[in-house]
Order: C-alpha cells, then structure tokens, then sequence
C-alpha cells in the first residue's frame, strides 16, 4: 500500500532518529470527546494564532512612535493635521497596504471573538463544574489567560494613538494615579512622566507584541498539555464513567474537525472583517487631550470596568494632606477583582463546603447543581448589570430613556439583580430535576389519550430510550463523605460540623448540595409527590413546609445514595415508575426526600396538588 | 497506555472490568471466529495474529460516500477558485483612496473568506459523510501515582538532598539564599528610570498672569467682544502651548458665556469677565475632556463617565461619579482687551492622585 510506502520513507527516517512509533501511536489513538461546547475552547484558541498570523502582518508597518509628524497621506481628509507616526502608520496600513484594512480589521475582530471564547468556554467550565479535582490547576491558568487576554486588548487598542484610543489610556492613567500611597509614581513610571508624554506607546508596544503574547503562547501550551494529559472530561450518557473517555480518536476524526473549525473560525472573522467595519480610527481622528466625542465605548472586554467607573458614588476622603478617590480606585479594583478572585477560588471553596475529594471526569449538567448553577448565573448578573451601564449613554439614546436613570436603575440592579437571579436560577434548576424525576419515573409523555375500560383516561408514555436514561441518571452526588452529615442516626454533630466554623461549613454544605435526589421507589408515596407540581420557578414551600428543599438534601439517608450513576440506580428508578404509574399528570415532585428515613409517611399535600 | 474497545462494550461495569486494570480488549463490531480466518488460508504464519482493526475501512454505504465525495471536492475546488480570486484582487485592484480601499476590502475579504468557508465545509462533510462512524473508548487511569512511585521519587529525592548537603549545611543554604535576594530586588530598582518622579508637577499648569486664551483648532485670541450674547462651550488654551500635548493634558479650559445675573456662587465671580467664566476642561473625575455642554440646562457633561457639573454655580458636581467640581480659573481682560488669565488655577485640575490632599 502507498500508505505504508510513504511512511517507511518519511517516518522511518524521522523514527530512526527519534523512536516515536510508540508514541504517536498511542497520539493517534488519544480519545477526543464530542460536545459542543467543547469547541468554546477551540474557538479562543483559533482566534489566538489568527490574532499572531494578522498581528505579525500589521507590525511591518505600524510606527509605534510619538513624534509628532504632518500628515499629507492617501486619507485626505487628514491632509495637512499633526499627529504621532503611531497614528499615521496606522492609516497607511489601512489606505496604502494592500489587504491591510482587512487585516486590521481582522485582527481587532479576532481580539474581540478570542475574548468572547474565553469567557463562553470559562461559563461552561463553570457550569459544567469541569473545574473539579483533577482540573483546578488548569482552571486557574484560564483565569489568568483572561486576565492577560483584558491587558493585551487593552494595550492593543490604545496602539493608533486616535482620539478614543488616547481617551482609554487617559482613564487609565486616571485609574493609576489613584490607588493610594503609590498611585501617582506608578503612572508617571509608566508614562515616563506626566500623561500623555511621549514613550507610552513604544511601552506598551513592546508589551502587546513581545511579552504578554509570550506569557499567553506559554500558558496556553501549559492549559492544553495539561488537558491533554488529564484527558478531556466528556458529558453524561451511556457508557460513559468516571473510568473512560468515550469519543472519536485524535486521527483522523479529531484532526479533520479540528481542522475544519479552525477554517470555520478565519472564515467567520473574514466576513466580520469584510462587512463589518471596526474601529476606523480615521473617523477619529488623531489623539489630542484637549478634545472628546460622546459615545465612547471602550471594547466589549472593557465595558464592565467602565461601568462599574460610571455606577460609583463620588465618595472621595482628604485625610492629613492625602486624598482616597474611592470614586475611582473602587470601581477599578473592587468588582472585577472580585469575580475574578471568587472564580479562583471557587473550587476550593466548594471542595472545603462539601469535603468532594474524588476525582471528577463526568460533566455535570447545571441543572443538578442548582446552587453553584445559580450563584454562576447570579455574578453573571451582576457582571453583566455593569456591562450594560458601560453603554448606558449608548443605552439611554436608542431607547429614550434618561441618562441618569439608567445609571440609577444599574446602582439597584447590581445588588438586587443577582440575588433574583440566583433564586429563580435555583427554582428553575429545581424544576428541571424534578422534570427528569418524572421522566425517570413516567417515560415521556406521548399525547397519545387512552380509555381504560373502567371508562378511566390514562395519557400513554414512552419509555425513555437508553440514551436518554443514562442522561438523566448519570449524576455526581453533591454530597462529599459523612463527616459533614450534620447529625449522623443517633443525633450526635459530626465532629467536622462542631464549632463555629464546622457550624459554617455544615450550613453551607446544605445549601450547595441543595438538589432532588433521585431514589428508590419508597420515596414515591411520600409527601413530595403529592403537590409541588408547578414546575420551574414556584418556591417549593407550597407542598414540603417543613423548611422546603434543604430538608430534600440534608434528610435523605445513606439509602440514597446509590441512584447516582451506572446502571444499577437505573433499574431502582426504572422500578419507581411502573409503581409511580398511578401518579401521571403530577408534573414533577420531590420524590423520596422524606425517603428511607419515613418510607411510610402520609402525603402532605400542597394546596393544589392533586393526590391518587 | 490505552485500552480501546469499541462501541457497545459495556466496559467500565466494575465486575466486568475486574479492577482498574481491565485487560486489553480491542473489539470493533464483531471479529470474526480464529476458526474462521484460518480457512481463509491469509498465508500467515503460526503465532500471535495482528489485532484487529480498530476504526472500519470505509464508510458503511458506498453510494451515499461518492456523493458526499463529489460535494466535498466541489468545496475543495471553490476554495481553490477563491484563494486565486484572493491572488488576483491583490494584484489587480489598487487602493490609495477611501473608494479603492473599501473595493479592495470587499474583494480580498470575499475570496478570504469563501476560501475558508470552502474548506471548513468541504472538511467537514468529508468527515460526517466519509469517515466511517466510530466510537472508541480508552480507560482513565487515577491521576495520583501509585504509593509505590510515590515512595520511591521520596526516596530519590532524599537522596539527591543528602547528596548535595543542602539540608546538612545550613551556611551554604543561607549564604545562597543571602546572595540571591539582592538580585531578586534589582529589576525592580532597574526600572526606576522609567520616568521622573511626580513632584509638584500635577499641581500646576502653564497659566500664569496674562497668558492669552487661544481658541482651541483656530489657535485665535478671544475677546469679550466676540461673545455677543450668552450661549455655547468654547474650548480655550494657553497661547503658546498649542502643540504641547504634555501641557494641554492639564491646561485645557472651557469658557461659557453667561447673563451676569446668572452666575452664582461658589462660582468667583472676580474671577470673570461680563459673565465670562472659565473652568478647567479636565474632567476631576478621570481626565477627560468634559466636552459636551447643554444651554438649556447650563450642565457640562464629561462623555467619559457622565460626571455632570452645573456651570452657572461653580461647575459643582451635580451627578456622576465625579467628587469634585471643576477648577475655575481667574480671567481678565488685558490691555488690548483680549481675554487672559490672572494667574494659575488656584488647586490641582483633572483626577485625584495620593498627594493631592
């Protein structure tokens, strides 16, 4: 065969040399999973080599200089002006090199799409709870990976020197000159005196072109070697377990999709560049301090730092000759600095919350962690309230409303805001389990009505199909070990709940794991099925009074627990829906919280439920 | 490293797989029986049999694959037809105007990016359509090393401790550890030279007694005259500082004619001219240009952040995130009765900073 051929020349050359037959065999092999959104990934990572293939391009000809010249280029609407080389070379880029305003645009396209990955991939990590032992590592260089991708951005767009670029370094010096003690020298080391000065953007060149696209090359080699040697974590379904990666292997399959979204990726930053226009900083015009035009947005990266710098309250201190801008260093540091290290340190919290020490390669689906699920969709509120109001001036002219008001509206809506959405995030993901409570319990309904002939209707349901069931059974217990079990049979604390941190965690514990179990069929009877079917959203007080979904968790024994995944807790739910039959038209119930602890409690109804 | 079975194996069932360590099982489909790959005389010798395959040979229906083979060329070639369209709209269409450029770009955008989409789409089907469907699964082995590899890296790095006697001899690990920490410090001491300290620099701008306003663009002196009747933002600067960016980042000036009835303190009213009044143009907030002016409502807006001074009272913060109102500066008229300053702003204009107090 030509094949073999090919490869006795080429690859035994090169194995003579090298030995790697082994190797790449096993390479070849390597098991990829499939997701969609485990392209999310994929997509930062293309953008990242377009953002080098077009940035390399634009460096041949940008100036990063800030000497003044007079422009008597092709744009002649600018013929005659004063401006930096920076700013002029960037115009001959656009208007004098072939291809170059496509590349430019290319570039500052990928710059906002690499961004835009970054954060979609690092939600689904999120809420995915991908970021679980073994992967925290690898989650915390994500974390920096943005963190870099926000100051390379940053640096990048304050390059051509035009009037909203100069306006971006304005603030940010503003921003340094007042954190407290140091502030001021850190600018003028930085500006290499007072703003604007004449080195910044040499400075930050050399920044954006050499040292931060090196920290992000490495770290991105670290992020996928680790992914690579940890092995991908795959999605729930059948047959797969915490003990296998399920999937297509690496050749060919892996390669040619991979291949082909790196395609999909150019081309989709093409078109963007071709038929979406960014940043023409010729309509700018160049930089001056002197002068600003109204609707200036920072990129979209940026838009929740501004926001947040619009939102604050002019709280300013003078105390013995020294002045806290609280006004600015706040917003600058505070919210984002939050998220940021709350993201870092969040699998270390939940793993000290719910004592986890196992290793996790099954995705959850977010619904069956409604805590972490809702706290993720809470700051996504938060972040995204002081998003918006990065454009509110924006905001407040397409809709006609007032400026201030939007910015009031931003001041109550970044506290209120995540807490409704953390609550009705939890309720939704709530009523999504107990939707696959019923699904597991009743098959999927099929519309089809049938006469009993005792003249009884009954709506015939499908069995799920063994994909769809191992889905939905396939669940991490949220629970870690008994030692956090806040009262074991005899009531007596477990030792790790004592004292007032145990107390803490022991609280936090219950809530984080707050979920609906699924369970054998004794649970069915009791007092979840009866009412409580109103789906999504609606406070599951109603039909369990007894302090409501914390008790769903913290009640159900040991007898629970083996539902969680592998085919065993199938069969026991299997066996819960032939018994539950008589239950179908209830939408959903907290099956089996009362559980093995009360098999025989009675139902207690909720005010509407119907009970057979 | 890699146990591979194929789809439909109902591996990882703990009795099954007898451990961690199932044993090898490469199973793709059904294999057929030893018996029956003997008869079919394959000339091989006696001994171990090669495994079986692992991902079929082709796909599973040959006339669906020449289809999908002829779509898929088809995409190849188009991507072909573009990247030369790509070629030649470089070579062939000029730029130099705004005209020529947005024409370039269509073109070279275009053939970019169908070249692309041909590629992506072409590959894409080749692998739906082509590539037989497999699902292989490979075993996960447990990160952690075993306690025996654990033990035995302890051992060796124990060893390679007491070997080099770091841990025996304190005076070489702390004498190493003296010599390094002042080099750690030198980059820092190093960029030291990245500029001047501040100073009083931030306290002052290049206003000082007589200085002349020149109207911002036209770089013309204004005199009272040339403000008939009360209305717009005029944006002033220092005569003979019109290209000096360092200055005009502090020294920027607006000024707003008023009614003089209409001007009421904190606003200095010494300090205008038949209802002239002058602030500065740095927002106290960040530094921008407060730039936008309403005459209805006398409110200076910074676009930036949408601090709001109210310019008949002192440009006193009405809203926004701004802690203090803009700095007035004194003008009078001078002999020639053009508009120039009494002096220095009297405090520091533009945003806070440590020292400012």
């Amino acid at each position: 065969m030509s094949t073999t051929k090919a490869l006795e020349g080429v690859g035994g050359f090169l194995d003579d040399r090298f030995r790697g037959a082994k190797g790449f065999r096993t390479f070849f092999r390597k098991i990829f999973p499939d997701h969609w959104t485990f392209l999310l990934g994929e997509i930062a990572l293309y953008s990242f080599i377009i953002l080098l293939l077009s940035g390399t391009f634009l460096t041949f000809w940008f100036q990063p200089s800030m000497t003044d010249v007079i422009y008597h280029g092709s744009y002649t609407h600018l013929d005659g002006v004063r401006m930096s080389e920076a700013y002029a070379s960037t115009l001959h880029i656009s208007f004098d090199v072939r291809g170059g305003l496509l590349m430019r645009q290319i570039h500052h396209w990928a710059a906002d799409l690499f961004m835009a990955a970054i954060f979609a991939h690092m939600l689904r990590i999120f809420f995915t709870g991908a970021y679980r032992k073994p992967r925290e590592v690898n989650w915390l260089i994500g974390i920096v990976l943005l963190t870099l991708g926000l100051l390379e951005g940053l640096f990048g767009y304050s390059l051509p020197d035009d009037l909203l670029s100069g306006a971006g370094l304005r603030i940010t010096e503003g921003v340094m000159q007042s954190i407290p003690v140091v502030g001021t020298y850190l600018a003028f080391f930085l500006f290499g005196g007072a703003f604007p000065g004449n080195v910044i953007i040499p400075r930050l060149y050399i920044l954006h072109v050499l040292l931060i696209p090196g920290l992000i090359l490495a770290l991105i080699t670290a992020h996928l070697f680790i992914m690579f040697h940890q092995k991908h974590t795959q999605m729930p379904g059948k047959g797969r377990t915490e003990q296998n990666v399920v999937g297509a292997p690496m050749y060919p399959y892996f390669m040619a999709k991979t291949g082909a979204f790196f395609f999909f990726t150019f081309a989709a930053l093409a078109l963007a560049a071709t038929f979406a226009q960014i940043n023409p900083v010729w309509l700018y015009g160049p930089y001056t301090p002197v002068a600003m035009s109204a609707g200036s947005q920072p990129d979209f990266y940026m838009g929740m730092l501004e926001g947040a710098l619009r939102v604050m309250v002019p709280w300013e201190w003078n105390v013995a000759g020294h002045t806290f801008s609280f006004n600015v260093f706040v917003p600058a540091l505070l919210p984002l600095g939050a998220v940021f290290t709350g993201a870092a340190l969040w699998p270390f919290i939940e793993r000290w919350v719910t004592g986890d020490k196992r290793d996790h390669h099954i995705n959850d689906r977010p619904r069956n962690a409604p805590t972490r699920t809702g706290i993720g969709v809470a700051v996504m509120t938060f972040y995204g309230v002081l998003w918006l109001e990065g454009a509110n001036d924006v905001i407040a002219d397409h809709f006609d409303i007032a400026l201030y008001t939007t910015t009031r509206i931003a001041q109550v809506a970044m506290f209120v805001g995540p807490v409704i959405a953390y609550i009705l995030t939890k309720r939704i993901c709530l009523g999504l389990q107990r939707k696959d409570l019923h699904l597991l319990e009743h098959g999927v309904e099929t519309g089809i009505i049938r006469q009993l002939p005792s003249g009884e209707f009954t709506e015939i349901a499908r069995p799920l199909s063994e994909e769809e069931r191992a889905k939905l059974v396939a669940r991490t217990q949220l629970r870690g070990p008994a030692e956090l079990e806040a009262v074991d049979e005899n009531g007596i604390p477990a030792p790790a709940t004592r004292g007032a941190i145990g107390k803490v965690r022991a609280r936090l514990n219950t809530i984080l794991t707050e979920s609906v179990e699924l369970t054998p069929t004794n649970g069915h009877g009791g007092n979840g099925h009866g009412g409580n079917g109103h789906g999504a959203g609606e406070p599951a007080r109603a039909a369990v009074p007894a302090g409501g979904p914390q008790e769903i968790s913290a009640g159900a024994g040991p007898a629970a627990s083996p539902a969680v995944s592998g085919g065993g807790g199938a069969g026991a739910v299997g066996g819960a829906g032939a018994v539950g039959g008589a239950g179908a038209g209830t939408d959903g119930g907290v099956a089996g919280h009362s559980g093995s602890a009360d098999p025989g409690s009675p139902g207690d109804p909720g005010p509407d439920g119907p009970v057979q | 490293m890699s146990e591979i079975s194929g789809h439909g194996e109902p591996n990882g069932s703990p009795a099954e797989a007898g451990g961690s360590h199932p044993g090898p099982r490469r199973v793709i489909g059904t294999p057929p029986p030893a018996e029956a790959r003997t008869l079919l005389g394959t000339g091989l010798p006696d001994g171990p049999q090669p495994p079986p395959r692992e991902l079929p040979a082709g796909p599973e229906d040959p006339r669906k694959a020449k289809l999908a083979e002829r779509i898929v060329a088809a995409c190849f070639i188009l991507a072909m037809l573009a990247g030369i369209g790509f070629i030649a709209a470089y070579i062939g269409l000029p730029v130099h105007t705004v005209d020529a450029v947005l024409r370039s770009n269509l073109a070279l955008g275009t053939a970019l990016s169908v070249a692309f989409l041909g590629l992506g789409v072409g590959a894409t089907i080749w692998v739906r359509h082509l590539m037989p469907d497999v699902e292989l699964t490979e075993a996960r082995k447990p990160m952690a090393s075993t306690p025996e590899d654990r033990a035995a890296f302890a051992e060796t790095f124990a060893e390679g401790a007491d070997a080099s006697q770091f841990v025996k001899r304190p005076l070489l690990r702390r004498t190493l550890i003296a010599a390094t920490l002042p080099l750690a410090v030198a980059p820092v001491v190093l960029l030291r030279d990245m500029g001047p300290l501040p100073g009083t620099s931030l306290r002052h701008t290049v206003w000082k007694k007589g200085t002349r306003l020149m109207e911002f663009v036209t770089y013309q002196p204004l005199t009272p005259a040339d403000f008939s009747s009360p209305g717009g933002m005029v944006t002033v600067i220092p005569e003979g500082y019109e290209y000096d960016d360092d200055e005009l980042a502090k020294a920027a000036t607006i000024i707003i004619k008023f009614r003089p009835e209409e001007l009421e303190k904190p606003t200095v009213l010494n300090w205008t001219v038949d209802g002239i009044v002058a602030y500065s143009k740095i927002c106290t907030h960040l530094g921008c240009p407060a730039s936008l002016y309403e005459q209805t409502t006398h409110h200076i807006l910074c676009p930036c952040h949408q601090s709001t001074f109210d310019a008949p009272r002192g440009a006193q913060v009405i809203f926004g995130p701004a802690a203090r109102p803009l700095p007035q500066l004194p003008i009078t008229t001078n002999a020639e009765g053009y508009l120039v300053a009494q002096s220095d702003f009297h405090e520091p204009v533009g945003p806070s900073f440590w020292e400012r107090g």
